[in-house]
C-alpha cells in the first residue's frame, strides 16, 4: 500500500484549547468507528498527548492525529511512503525551521503536518484531512 | 613499472608493525590502496624476489626463474634484522621483529604459552633495547606476557635519548611491567626441561622465557647488489649520491638499503625523501631533485610513555648549549640543545611528555621565540609555551610525509580541507604515524576554522554541553530546558537526546509525563520497530544465561503470538513481527516467567556476552559467567549516547569476543584486563587495553567511571571507539581520568553509577501495572482489537516473514543445491538432499 501523492488542502491546525479542559467522563467510542455526516470519532481530546500522536481508522483508511504543544491538531495517512508501513502516528513531533513536522520513525524523513510534504524530497506528500473537536471528542473528516 | 616482492603480500606500514597485535588488521596497515593495484601500468609480483641482475643486457631475473628487462633498476629491498651469533639463537620460539609473518609467528607462540596450563604470567625477552625492541616489548605485553628488556649500552634508547632521559624512562616502563637489563648482553639460550627457554645474560642471570625476540638493530640488505658488483659502503648499504643514483647509472637504490654518501638511515621519513627524489628523476618532473639531509626526529608512545628526540639530540654542535628540565616528581624530562649564543633550537629530548615535540621540532634550525627554558618550564609556571601561530610555515608538521605547516594551511584556506580528516586525505600528513593529528586539530583552529558542535537547529550546545547543564541546573523536563537554553519546538535529534540525559539524571520511568513524548518509537513502545511496522521483542537473558523452564515460557510466547524466532549475535532471543496491540500480552507472559526488558530497543546497555569460564570449561582461569550476570544487571537499563555491548571471557582463548565490545573483559591468571572501545558494524574496532589484573571490586569500579563519563561527554550516537579517538590524549587521557582521576571527577561518576544502580526498576513491569501507559499499545485508537489491515506476512522458508521482499528477491535456495520443494528446515521435514 502506498500513500496518494494528492494533498487536500483543508484548514488543518484547527485549535482545540479550550476543549482540552473539558471535564466530563471520556464518552467512550465504537470499536468499528461510523463516520456521521463525514466525520469519524477518533477519541477524547485528553486521550492525545501534547507532541505526540496517534493511530487511527477512518473510512478504512489508517490514519495519523497529531496535537502539537500549541494544542493544534493534523491528521495525516498513517502510512510513511518511503517505506511502506503504517507507522507515521509513530514518530517524534517537532518542528524544522518553525514547520510543525513529524518524523518517520524508521527513516527519519520529516513530513509538515499542515500540508503532508516531505521536507527532505518536496515531490513527496501524504494525504492530510481535517480535524475538528466535537464536545470533547476529536473527529477527522474527508475520508 | 614492474615490482618484484620478496614477502607474500603488498606493502604495508612497518612503522605501525605493533598495532598489528593490538587492533589493526592486515588491511589497515595497507600502504598503496586500491588504485595502485587496480594501475595498469603498475604489475606486482609478490613472493618473487630478484635473484640476479645482468647489468649489460638490463635484465632482472626472479627466484621463480621470471626475467624482466629495465630501463632503470631501483633497489628498494630495506634490510634484514640483525641477530647477534648467541648460541641457542636458532631455536622454537625465537624471533626477529620485521615483518607481519614474524608476528604472526610471535602471536600463536605467545597464545600458545599464555593458554598453557600452570600458574603464573608468561615471559618474553627482549634483545636490544633501542625503539623497535620498546616497540617489541609493548607487543609482548598485549600478547599477555611480561617482557623483559636486554640492551647492551647503559641506557634504553642509546641513539635517541641521553643518560637522566635513558633513566626516567626505564623507571616509566618497569612501572608499566617490563623488567628492563641494560650494561648486559646476551650470552646464550637454551631450551629447559619444561620446553621453555632459558636466556643467560652476561651477568649471569638466567631469565624464563616463553619467546625470544631480536631487535638488536639492521643490516642493509644489500646482498644481491654485492653479488652483481655494485660498491657498498663501510657498514653495508649500497653506496648511491645524492641522487640516490650508484655508479650504474641505470641502478639506484633507496631506503633503508641505500647509503647516501656511505650513510644509511633507518627510519620512514628518509625512505620516502629518497623515494620522491628517484621517482622525480624517473617521472622526469623534477631532474634536480637530491637527498641532502633527514629528518631523524623520532617519537614513540610506549602505553602512555611518550618519548621524542630530534635534531642534534646529543649537542655534538661544536659549543651547543644543553638546557634540562629534570622533574622525577611528575616523571618528565626536557631538554632543548641550542646554540653558543642560545638563540636557535639545533635539537632536544623529550621524555614522559612529549606533547610539545610537534612545536618544538618546528623550530629546529629557526630562532627560538623566548628563553629556552621558558619552552620545557610546565604550563602555569611562567611558561610562555608555544602556539601554531608563532611556527613558521616550513615547520614540518607530518615529519613522515614531510607535510609543512604552510601546505597544511594552503589545504584549509584554499578550501579542500575543513575537518581533520579531509586535510589527512589531501596532504596525507599524519597518515603514517599518526602522532601529529592532535597538530592538525591545532591548525584548523589556528586557520579559524570551526566546527559547529550543535546539537541541532533547537540547541546550540554540544550533547555533552548540554549534558552538564542539565547536570548543573538540575532541570527535569524538555520543556524546561528548550526554553532557558534553547529555540523553538524541538525535534527527533534533540528529544531523544534530552530524553537519555533525563532518563540517567533525573530519574523515574522513561514514559512518564513529557518523557514519553520524548521517546523516539522503540523507546516509545520498549520493543523494536521493524521494516513492517510491527516489533520485535528481547528479553534480557543476563549472560546469556537461560534455564529450560525460561526457553519453554519464551517458545510459548513466540507460538501463541505467531512471532518468528531468531538468536542473536548477544547471546540472547529475539522474537520479531510482534503488532503494537499485543506487545503487553507478550510481556504479561514474559514477566510472569521471570523475564525482564532486555533494552534492545534502548540506546542502552544490551548484552554482556560471556563463554562458560571455570564451571565448565577446562581452560577458564575465572568465572567468566558470574562476571557477566553481575554486570549486565549492575549496568541493566543504563541510557548512553549510543548502544552499548560488552563480553567476558574467562581466560585468552576470548571465546566470548570480547574485544569487539564497548567494554570487554578477559580472564588473566590474577584477575581481569579491561578493554575499552571495540565494535562490530560499518567500522569494526578491536577494543584496547585500558587496564590489567584488576582485582573484580577495582574492575568494576573502572568500568562503573568509563560508562560515566562516556555518558557524560560523549556526543550523540558516537560509540565509544569514536569517542575514546575523540579525547584529547585518546585513552591514555581516559586512564588518567577513570584510573587516577586526573579530572577529580571520579567521586561524582561514582556517585551517579551507585544511584543508577539503586534505582533501576524493569520498564516493561512498570508499565503492565500502568493503565494509562498501556493505552497506548494500540494501533488504532477509534478501533481497538482491529488488526492493523497493512500488515502481511508470507512463508519463507518455513518461517513467518513480512511480505513484500526488501530490494529484490528472497536467496534462491534452488540455486544453492537445495530441493526447495520442500521447506529446508523444519521440525519434521528432513533436510532437502543436495541437488
Amino acid at each position: 500500500m502506498t500513500a496518494q501523492a494528492d494533498v487536500r488542502l483543508h484548514p488543518a491546525g484547527t485549535t482545540a484549547g479550550a476543549e482540552a479542559k473539558d471535564p466530563r467522563p471520556d464518552p467512550g467510542v465504537p470499536t468499528t468507528p461510523e463516520p456521521a455526516d463525514g466525520w469519524t470519532p477518533i477519541c477524547p481530546l485528553e486521550r492525545l498527548q501534547r507532541e505526540r500522536g496517534v493511530g487511527a481508522l477512518v473510512g478504512g483508511e489508517p490514519v495519523a492525529v497529531f496535537r502539537t504543544h500549541d494544542d493544534a491538531l493534523y491528521a495525516l495517512h498513517n502510512v510513511d511512503p518511503f517505506s511502506g508501513a503504517s507507522v507515521l502516528s509513530r514518530g517524534i513531533v517537532g518542528d524544522l525551521a518553525g514547520t510543525p513536522v513529524v518524523a518517520s520513525p524508521l527513516f527519519k524523513q520529516h513530513f509538515a503536518l499542515d500540508t503532508g510534504t516531505a521536507v527532505e524530497d518536496p515531490t513527496v506528500t501524504v494525504a492530510t484531512y481535517p480535524v475538528r473537536v466535537v464536545d470533547g471528542t476529536v473527529e477527522v473528516g474527508g475520508a | 613499472m614492474v615490482v618484484l616482492a620478496e614477502e607474500s603480500r603488498p606493502a604495508y606500514d612497518r612503522v605501525a608493525l605493533s598495532s598489528y597485535v593490538g587492533e589493526a588488521s592486515e588491511d589497515d596497515l595497507a600502504l598503496a590502496d586500491d588504485g595502485f593495484h587496480a594501475d595498469s601500468l603498475v604489475e606486482l609480483h609478490l613472493d618473487d624476489p630478484a635473484v640476479a641482475v645482468d647489468r649489460d643486457r638490463r635484465v632482472v631475473t626472479t627466484r621463480k626463474g621470471r626475467s624482466v628487462a629495465y630501463d632503470e633498476l631501483v633497489l628498494a629491498t630495506g634490510s634484514v634484522p640483525f641477530v647477534p651469533p648467541v648460541p641457542g639463537r636458532d631455536l622454537d620460539g625465537v624471533f626477529v621483529y620485521r615483518t607481519l609473518d614474524d608476528l604472526d609467528g610471535l602471536r600463536e607462540a605467545a597464545e600458545q604459552a599464555t593458554v598453557g596450563a600452570g600458574a603464573g604470567r608468561r615471559s618474553g625477552v627482549v634483545v636490544g633495547g633501542g625503539l623497535l625492541g620498546l616497540e617489541a616489548a609493548n607487543a609482548l605485553r598485549r600478547l599477555g606476557l611480561s617482557p623483559h628488556v636486554v640492551e647492551m649500552a647503559p641506557r634504553l634508547m642509546p641513539v635517541q635519548v641521553d643518560e637522566p632521559g635513558g633513566a626516567l624512562l626505564a623507571r616509566l616502563v618497569s612501572e608499566l611491567g617490563l623488567r628492563i637489563h641494560t650494561g648486559v648482553s646476551t650470552s646464550s639460550i637454551a631450551r629447559d626441561h619444561r620446553g621453555g627457554l632459558t636466556v643467560t645474560l652476561s651477568d649471569g642471570l638466567e631469565l624464563d622465557a616463553s619467546v625470544v625476540v631480536f631487535s638488536a638493530g639492521i643490516r642493509p640488505a644489500d646482498g644481491l647488489a654485492r653479488e652483481v658488483g655494485l660498491e657498498v659502503g663501510e657498514r653495508g648499504g649500497v653506496l648511491v649520491d645524492e641522487r640516490c643514483r650508484t655508479a650504474d647509472e641505470h641502478v639506484w637504490a633507496i631506503g633503508e638499503v641505500a647509503a647516501v654518501r656511505g650513510r644509511t638511515y633507518g627510519l620512514v621519513a628518509p625512505g620516502y625523501a629518497m623515494a620522491e627524489v628517484v621517482a622525480g628523476r624517473l617521472a622526469g618532473d623534477d631532474a634536480e631533485g637530491r637527498f641532502t639531509e633527514a629528518d631523524m626526529s623520532t617519537k614513540l608512545k610506549l602505553l602512555g610513555v611518550d618519548v621524542a628526540s630530534f635534531g642534534d639530540a646529543h649537542a655534538s654542535t661544536p659549543g651547543a648549549l644543553e638546557v634540562r628540565l629534570d622533574d622525577p616528581v611528575a616523571g618528565t624530562y626536557s631538554k632543548l640543545v641550542v646554540s653558543d649564543d642560545a638563540q636557535t633550537l639545533l635539537g632536544g629530548v623529550l621524555v614522559g611528555d612529549a606533547a610539545n615535540y610537534e612545536t618544538l621540532r618546528g623550530f629546529l634550525g629557526e630562532k627560538l621565540p623566548g628563553d629556552p627554558m621558558s619552552l620545557i618550564a610546565p604550563a602555569g609556571d611562567g611558561a610562555v609555551g608555544v602556539g601554531i601561530d608563532a611556527l613558521p610555515d616550513g615547520a614540518q608538521i607530518c615529519s613522515c610525509n614531510a607535510v609543512t605547516k604552510g601546505a597544511l594551511v594552503h589545504a584549509i584556506t584554499s578550501g579542500e580541507a575543513a575537518t581533520v580528516p579531509q586535510l589527512k586525505a589531501c596532504t596525507r600528513a599524519g597518515t603514517t604515524c599518526g602522532s601529529c593529528v592532535p597538530t592538525l586539530g591545532k591548525v584548523l583552529a589556528s586557520c579559524g576554522v570551526e566546527v559547529s558542535k550543535a546539537l541541532c537547529e533547537h540547541f546550540s550546545q554540544s550533547r555533552a554541553e548540554l549534558y552538564e547543564i542539565v547536570m548543573a541546573t538540575g532541570l527535569t523536563t524538555f520543556s524546561d530546558i528548550l526554553t532557558e537554553y534553547g529555540t523553538g519546538r524541538g525535534c527527533d535529534v534533540c528529544k531523544p537526546a534530552v530524553a537519555s540525559m533525563l532518563a540517567t539524571l533525573a530519574g523515574g520511568h522513561v514514559l512518564d509525563g513529557e518523557q514519553a513524548t520524548l521517546q523516539d518509537t522503540n523507546d516509545h513502545f520498549l520493543a523494536n520497530m521493524q521494516r513492517n511496522g510491527t516489533y520485535s521483542v528481547v528479553p534480557r537473558l543476563p549472560g546469556g544465561e537461560v534455564t529450560g523452564d525460561g526457553l519453554i515460557a519464551i517458545g510459548e510466547v513466540a507460538r501463541d503470538f505467531g512471532l518468528y524466532t531468531k538468536i542473536t549475535g548477544g547471546q540472547r532471543i529475539d522474537m520479531f513481527g510482534a503488532r503494537l496491540d499485543d506487545l503487553p500480552a507478550i510481556w504479561r507472559r514474559l514477566v510472569d516467567a521471570g523475564f525482564e526488558s532486555g533494552h534492545a530497543y534502548g540506546k542502552a546497555l544490551r548484552t554482556v556476552k560471556s563463554c562458560v569460564g571455570t564451571d565448565w570449561c577446562r581452560y577458564g582461569v575465572q568465572d567468566s559467567v558470574g562476571l557477566a550476570v553481575a554486570l549486565e544487571l549492575r549496568y541493566r537499563g543504563l541510557r548512553s549516547p549510543h548502544k552499548l555491548k560488552s563480553g567476558v571471557s574467562g581466560c585468552a582463548r576470548e571465546c566470548a569476543e570480547a574485544r569487539s565490545k564497548d567494554f570487554g573483559i578477559i580472564a588473566t591468571e590474577t584477575g581481569w584486563n579491561l578493554y575499552v572501545g571495540g565494535n562490530g558494524g560499518f567500522t569494526p574496532r578491536h577494543a584496547e587495553l585500558l587496564a590489567s589484573d584488576l582485582d573484580t571490586a577495582t574492575l568494576v569500579r573502572t568500568i562503573d567511571r568509563f560508562l560515566m563519563f562516556y555518558v557524560r561527554t560523549a556526543d550523540r550516537l558516537q560509540r565509544t571507539a569514536p569517542w575514546i579517538e575523540s579525547l584529547d590524549g585518546g585513552i591514555e587521557h581516559l586512564h588518567a581520568v577513570v584510573m587516577e582521576d586526573s579530572l577529580g571527577i571520579c567521586a561524582s561518576l561514582d556517585a551517579q553509577m551507585a544511584r543508577h544502580v539503586r534505582s533501576y526498576a524493569d520498564e516493561w513491569a512498570a508499565v503492565l501495572d500502568d493503565d494509562d501507559k498501556l493505552a497506548r499499545f494500540t494501533s488504532f485508537v477509534n478501533a481497538p482489537g482491529t488488526p492493523d489491515p497493512t500488515i502481511e506476512f508470507v512463508d519463507h522458508h518455513g518461517h513467518r516473514v513480512p511480505a513484500g521482499m526488501k530490494d529484490g528477491q528472497p536467496t534462491d535456495l534452488g540455486a544453492l543445491g537445495f530441493d526447495t520443494s520442500v521447506p529446508i528446515a523444519g521440525p519434521t521435514i528432513p533436510v532437502g538432499a543436495p541437488a
